[in-house]
């Protein structure tokens, strides 16, 4: 295969992987490295410093809409991204002294469970709770678009949501995955943030993650030019398609797409944990 | 300044980032593909990519007409710019609004993250 040949492939691939990613707010890593390993025979350390562009992109990309659109919490985002990049740090610096294999095992298995969990949705909460004071103090809640006019909500478990933030960063930076999936299913299921706000705020977030290990990846030598032109370019192009059709998307739609990706990408993190590659 | 004005820029700012990054990332890109199209890609053994892609002043130095992988990597620095400009400017609005646990919050993201780029 010559390069005016890959490049078109490439670019395809990435073009659902951003379209999908800017959907469920996971990114675009999570299609792209399997896609370029396992389709096209690419050296997965090349892939990893691709899907980090990927990751990027998509976030820079669809955030630009999300945030106009009023569906991204950017007080919700920029709070939480202390625990993730605090947690990325720590994740780093434990990545030599930790059998990662066995934790990347662990983790597909809690992922799955995740994955089921969030494809029944949230069980009807009940509204006569107090709100969260440190929610209210840090001027969390808000209100988002839907068809009938803007919906407010209210933030719950700051906490606990704070908590399981700083634990997707430190995974993150411990097995060098996209935290993405993370980062919705605390925001969803803790702290029983709207599902869109939820996958658009994490869209927001994640590309700050992802810019914080760039800088390493870029001096290891693994962002080749060649193959991210066309994933960067593919990403953009598809999580710009994605973005549009969030608007409209019913949300129990939305909840199996994200169920459907996050259990993927749990069985490949299963199976690498066992091939003891990471 | 208000938070829904803060919105807007942040969308502006984040829509003006990728389109640069994306611009010249295309233009470096088709100037590759003319040049080394018929050349087969070697992704599938991992060498590294040349030292001068792997600095910032060394994509600098390299980029132009006679290098085009590095106005790819130029333009690949541009987008990983663009996360990080939006949170320097969240920490300016932010001080405009006079919202100190906020100036407080952005400060720490903003010295992690240089702090990480850094290192």
């Amino acid at each position: 295969m010559t390069n005016l040949e890959f490049t078109p492939l490439v670019f395809g691939i990435s073009a659902v992987a951003g379209c999908l990613g800017a959907l469920t707010g996971l990114g675009g890593g999570v299609v792209v490295t399997p896609a370029l390993t396992l389709l096209l025979g690419v050296d997965i350390r090349y892939a990893i410093g691709a899907s980090l562009v990927s990751v990027i992109a998509t976030s820079s990309g669809a955030a630009s809409a999300y945030v106009r659109e009023g569906y991204s919490n950017i007080r919700i985002g920029m709070f939480l991204e202390i625990a993730t990049t605090l947690g990325a740090l720590l994740g780093a610096f434990l990545a030599t002294r930790t059998p990662t294999g066995i934790l990347s095992v662990i983790f597909g298995l809690v992922l799955l469970h995740a994955a089921w969990q969030s494809s029944r949705g949230r069980p009807h909460d009940e509204k006569s709770k107090k709100p969260d004071p440190l929610a209210q103090r840090l001027k969390l809640n808000g209100s988002y678009p839907s068809a009938d006019g803007p919906r407010k909500y209210q933030v719950d478990h700051v906490k606990t949501g704070f908590s399981l933030m700083f634990g997707a960063g430190t995974l993150s930076g411990l097995l060098g995955i996209g935290s993405g999936a993370l980062k919705v299913i605390a925001m969803d299921q803790a702290m029983h943030i709207p599902f869109k706000v939820s996958t658009t705020t994490s869209n927001f977030m994640i590309g700050v993650t992802a810019a914080a290990s760039a800088g390493i990846y870029l001096g290891r030598g693994y962002i080749e030019p060649g193959l991210a032109m066309p994933v960067m370019l593919g990403v953009l192009a598809g999580s710009l398609v994605g973005a549009r059709q969030l608007i409209g998307a019913k949300v129990r739609v939305l909840r199996w797409l994200f169920a459907g990706v996050v259990g993927v990408m749990a069985v490949e993190m299963i199976f690498t944990g066992i091939q003891g590659r990471l | 300044m208000t938070d829904r004005r803060l919105e807007v820029i942040i969308s502006v700012l984040l829509r003006t980032g990728v389109s640069i990054a994306a611009m010249v990332v295309l233009l470096g890109g088709i100037c590759f593909l003319s040049r080394h199209g018929q050349e087969q890609p070697e992704y599938h053994v991992f060498h590294g990519t040349p030292a001068i892609y792997r600095s910032v002043s060394g994509v600098i130095h390299a980029a132009g007409p006679s290098n085009c992988p590095a106005v790819i990597q130029l333009g690949l620095l541009l987008l990983i710019l663009t996360p990080i400009a939006r949170v320097a400017f969240s920490l300016a609005a932010f001080a405009l609004e006079r919202d100190r646990t906020y100036m407080a919050l952005t400060s720490v993201v903003l010295a992690i993250l240089i702090y990480s780029l850094a290192s």
